[in-house]
C-alpha cells in the first residue's frame, strides 16, 4: 500500500467511525474515544500480557497469524484488511490498533500503547464509570522487562497492586524459580488462580507447599467475587504446557496440562454449590485451545483469554452441546484494554456489550502516583536502560508466524559474534517495536530478550537434527488440533532457508533447506549453530541481550526490510497472510 | 478418618513395600508384552473378542506430555463384570505397557505411568466376558521450547 491508498482507508474509516474528516484524527478526547456507557449490572476489565511494560511502546500486529484447518479465516487468524472486513466501524485509531497496516506512518501519528501510569487512568475511568468493576489479569505481567527480570518479578507484583488487579492466572510467572512465584502470589494482593497446576505425586510425598492437600492444587483453582450484588466465580487457567515449553527445572514439583476433564466437573461444582451468576474462566491457554474448550466444556459463560496476544476486537460466540461460551483474545503489551459488560435478567445472564479499547498514551493523562512508582523502579537501572546501542534505519519487530525484522538483528548477531554458520532464535510473541530513525537502547533490547534462561550456546547440529527442531516447532505451531499446539511462532533461524507447508503433516512441512549460499542441506554433515533459551540444562554462553549489544555497538546503524521469512506452500489466499514475501 | 492425597499417596507406598507382586498375577502373558505391534497384543490378550469403542471407558492422559518418561494415565469405568484392563501404546516398540487382572470385587479404576519414546495413539482396553471395550487418545511427545 503506498501513502494515498493508506490516506484512502483512514478517510473511509473515518467516515464510518462518523468523524468528519482527517483533521481531527489526532484531536480526538479521551472522553470521546473511551465513552462506553454501562449496559448491565456487573463490569469486568480484562489485561494480559502486559510482558511488563510499564512504560508505553509501540507494538505491531502480525501480518502472518495463519489459521489452518477449522481455525482458517476465523478470529484470530485474520490480519490487516481481512480482519478490518469484519468490523462494521473502526475509527483511524482502532485500525492502527488491530492491524499492522502502514504501521511506520500510524504510529508517528498516533503515538505509543499502553504503559501502566495511562493504563491506571483508563482502568480507574471504566470502574468508576460503572461504580466499580472487576480488573482480571491473564498473567505474563511479571515477566518481559529488564526490570522484571532484575527484582525477580517483584517490580510487576507492585505495579500490579497500584493498578487493583483483583485476580490473575499466569505462564512466564513460573519461570522464576518456584519459590520465587509462592512469594511474589503471596506478595500479590488480588487471588492468583490456577486449577491446572497441581503438585506431582513425588513431590506431595516429600512435603511440597500445595494450597489444598486433597486435590494437590497448588494455588486455588477458583476465587468467587461480587460485583453489585452479582456473585461472579473466576476460575484459573495457567499455561497449560509451561513444564514443556519453558524448562521444568523451575517447577520441577508442578504439573500443568489443559485438564479439561477435571475443568468440566470444576465448572459444574461450582453451578451447583456456589450460588454464581455467572462463571468467568480467566485463561492463558492461548485462543485456538480456548475456542475448542469452549466447544467441549459446558458451563463457562465467558472466557477471557490471552497468552497468543491476539488482540481480536470482536467476541466469538461457541456453540457446546449446554448453550453457548462468549471468549475473547486482549492482546498483549498493555496495548488493549478488554471490558465486558454483563446483564442479568430473572433467569441468568440476558446480555452483554465487549469492547477491547486500545490504550493511546497520549490520549490519556499518566495517573501522577503510578507513574512515580514507576519512575522509582525504573532510577537504579537507568545508565543501562537508556544505553543507545544503534540506530535503525528500519522497522523493527518481531509478531508474527515467521521470523519479524527484530529477530533478524539477533540472528544476525548471533552467527556473527558467536561466529556461526547458522543460529536460531525461538518465536516468543512478545517484544515491541522500534521505529526507523530511532535508537536502539538496551531496553528495547531487552524488551525481546529478558528472561531467566537467556544464556546462548554454540554446538554442531546435522542436518538431520536442524530438520527435526524445525519440524517440531513447525507442529507446535500448525497443528489441526489446538490441543496440541503451544502458542508460540516458528523459530527463527539465520543462515539458513527452507520452505513451509502449513497444511501438511508433522514431519512433511519442511523442505528444500538450503544454507544462505543456495547449498543443498546435508542430513547427514554438521553444522555449526548458535542459539539462546534452550529449555533443558543450563546452557553455558553470554545471556543473548550481552550478545546483541555487543553486535549493535559494533554495527552502529542496523537496515533490515524483511525477515528470513520461508516460502510457503499450500496456503494461498488463506486470510492469515497479507504483504508476505 | 478421611485421608487427604496426601497420606493416601503415603499409604499406598507403604502398601506397595510391603508387597511384591509375583510375576503370576499379570494379567497378560510374555508374549502379548514381547509382541511390536497393537494387532498381535490384541490377539494375544482378547483373541476373538469384539472390540468397540466406548464412552463408557473414561482414559486420562495429558495432551502433550510434559515428560515422555513418565506419563500419567488413568483408567477408569462403570462397565459390569471388568476382567481386565490393559493399556496399549502403540508406536512404542513394546505396545502393551500394562495390563490389569481385576477381581470381581474390584473397583475398575486405575492410576499409573508409562514410557513413550514418541507421539502415539494411546488405547484403554477394558475386557469383559463377552466384550472388550476400548477408549484411544493422541498424546504427542514433543522437544520443548519456544513458547510464546
Amino acid at each position: 500500500m503506498n501513502r494515498r491508498e493508506f490516506l484512502d482507508i483512514l478517510w473511509k474509516a473515518s467516515l464510518t467511525a462518523g468523524l468528519t474528516g482527517c483533521d481531527r484524527l489526532q484531536n480526538i478526547s479521551e472522553a470521546d474515544y473511551y465513552a462506553l456507557p454501562v449496559q448491565g449490572d456487573a463490569r469486568i476489565l480484562h489485561i494480559t500480557d502486559t510482558h511488563a511494560q510499564l512504560l508505553p511502546i509501540h507494538f505491531r500486529e502480525p501480518n502472518v497469524n495463519i489459521g489452518i484447518g477449522g481455525a482458517r479465516g476465523r478470529f484470530p487468524h485474520l490480519v490487516g484488511k481481512n480482519l478490518l472486513a469484519e468490523l462494521s466501524a473502526a475509527s483511524p485509531r482502532d485500525i492502527h490498533a488491530y492491524t499492522y497496516l502502514d504501521f511506520t506512518e500510524s504510529a508517528e501519528l498516533f503515538g505509543k500503547v499502553g504503559g501502566f501510569a495511562h493504563l491506571k487512568t483508563l482502568l480507574d475511568r471504566l470502574s468508576a464509570e460503572a461504580g466499580g468493576a472487576l480488573l482480571l489479569d491473564g498473567g505474563d505481567t511479571w515477566q518481559g522487562s529488564g526490570t522484571a527480570l532484575w527484582t525477580r518479578g517483584r517490580d510487576m507484583v507492585e505495579a500490579c497492586n497500584r493498578l487493583g488487579v483483583d485476580v490473575m492466572t499466569g505462564h512466564w510467572e513460573f519461570t522464576y524459580k518456584d519459590s520465587e512465584t509462592l512469594e511474589n502470589a503471596k506478595k500479590f494482593n488480588g487471588d492468583f488462580v490456577a486449577q491446572n497446576v497441581k503438585a506431582t505425586e513425588d513431590a506431595l510425598f516429600d512435603g511440597t507447599e500445595v494450597y489444598d492437600e486433597d486435590s494437590g492444587h497448588v494455588f486455588p483453582p477458583y476465587v468467587i467475587k461480587t460485583l453489585n450484588n452479582r456473585r461472579i466465580a473466576v476460575i484459573g487457567q495457567a499455561f497449560p504446557y509451561t513444564p514443556i515449553a519453558n524448562p521444568r527445572r523451575f517447577i520441577p514439583d508442578w504439573t500443568f496440562g489443559i485438564q479439561e476433564q477435571d475443568l468440566a466437573e470444576l465448572v459444574a461444582h461450582i453451578r451447583s454449590e456456589d450460588q454464581v451468576d455467572a462463571v468467568v474462566l480467566l485463561s492463558h491457554n492461548g485462543m485456538d485451545v480456548d475456542l475448542k474448550l469452549a466447544s467441549q466444556v459446558v458451563g463457562i459463560d465467558f472466557i477471557l483469554g490471552g497468552h497468543t496476544h491476539d488482540g481480536v476486537p470482536l467476541p466469538v460466540l461457541v456453540d457446546n452441546s449446554g448453550g453457548k461460551t462468549v471468549v475473547t483474545n486482549a492482546g498483549s503489551n498493555g496495548k488493549y484494554v478488554g471490558v465486558l459488560d454483563i446483564e442479568f435478567g430473572a433467569s441468568g445472564i440476558s446480555g452483554y456489550q465487549y469492547r477491547l479499547f486500545p490504550v493511546f498514551a497520549n490520549l490519556l493523562k499518566p495517573d501522577a502516583d503510578m507513574q512515580a512508582y514507576i519512575d522509582s523502579v525504573r532510577a537504579p537501572y537507568l545508565d543501562k536502560l537508556t544505553e543507545p546501542l544503534a540506530i535503525t534505519e528500519s522497522l523493527l519487530y518481531r509478531r508474527g508466524n515467521f521470523s519479524g525484522t527484530f529477530d533478524q538483528v539477533i540472528c544476525d548477531a548471533m552467527r556473527n559474534v558467536l561466529d556461526t554458520e547458522i543460529s536460531l532464535s525461538p518465536g516468543f510473541r512478545w517484544g515491541t517495536s522500534v521505529l526507523p530513525g530511532e535508537t536502539i537502547t538496551m531496553e528495547r533490547v531487552l524488551d525481546q530478550t529478558c528472561m531467566t534462561y537467556p544464556e546462548t550456546y554454540v554446538r554442531e547440529m546435522s542436518g538431520e537434527e536442524l530438520k527435526f527442531i524445525l519440524e517440531s516447532v513447525c507442529d507446535n505451531l500448525f497443528n489441526p488440533d489446538p490441543y496440541y499446539q503451544q502458542g508460540g511462532d516458528m523459530v527463527r533461524v539465520g543462515g539458513l532457508r527452507f520452505s513451509c507447508a502449513p497444511n501438511a503433516a508433522m514431519g512433511k512441512r519442511i523442505d528444500n533447506l538450503q544454507l544462505n549460499d543456495g547449498t543443498p542441506l546435508d542430513a547427514s554433515k554438521r553444522y555449526k549453530v548458535a542459539g539462546w533459551a534452550t529449555v533443558a540444562a543450563q546452557a553455558p554462553g553470554a545471556p543473548i541481550w550481552d550478545v546483541v549489544a555487543d553486535y549493535l555497538r559494533a554495527e552502529k546503524t542496523v537496515n533490515i526490510t524483511r525477515g528470513n521469512n520461508p516460502v510457503l506452500k499450500g496456503v494461498e489466499g488463506n486470510p492469515g497472510i497479507e504483504d508476505y514475501s | 478418618m478421611e485421608l487427604n492425597r496426601r497420606q493416601w499417596l503415603r499409604g499406598i507406598f507403604a502398601l506397595c513395600g510391603a508387597a511384591m507382586l509375583p510375576s503370576r498375577l499379570f494379567a497378560a502373558t510374555p508374549a502379548a508384552f514381547k509382541a511390536t505391534d497393537a494387532k498381535a497384543v490384541f490377539q494375544d490378550l482378547f483373541g476373538d473378542l469384539p472390540i468397540e469403542e466406548s464412552d463408557a471407558v473414561n482414559l486420562r492422559t495429558p495432551d502433550i506430555a510434559e515428560n515422555g518418561a513418565v506419563v500419567p494415565v488413568s483408567v477408569s469405568t462403570d462397565i459390569a463384570g471388568v476382567e481386565s484392563i490393559s493399556l496399549i501404546v502403540d508406536e512404542n516398540p513394546n505396545p502393551l505397557s500394562a495390563s490389569f487382572n481385576l477381581t470381581p470385587d474390584a473397583v475398575p479404576d486405575i492410576s499409573f505411568r508409562v514410557k513413550m519414546g514418541k507421539s502415539s495413539t494411546v488405547r484403554a482396553m477394558v475386557k469383559t466376558s463377552d466384550k472388550v471395550y476400548m477408549a484411544t487418545r493422541e498424546v504427542k511427545v514433543t522437544i520443548g521450547g519456544c513458547g510464546g
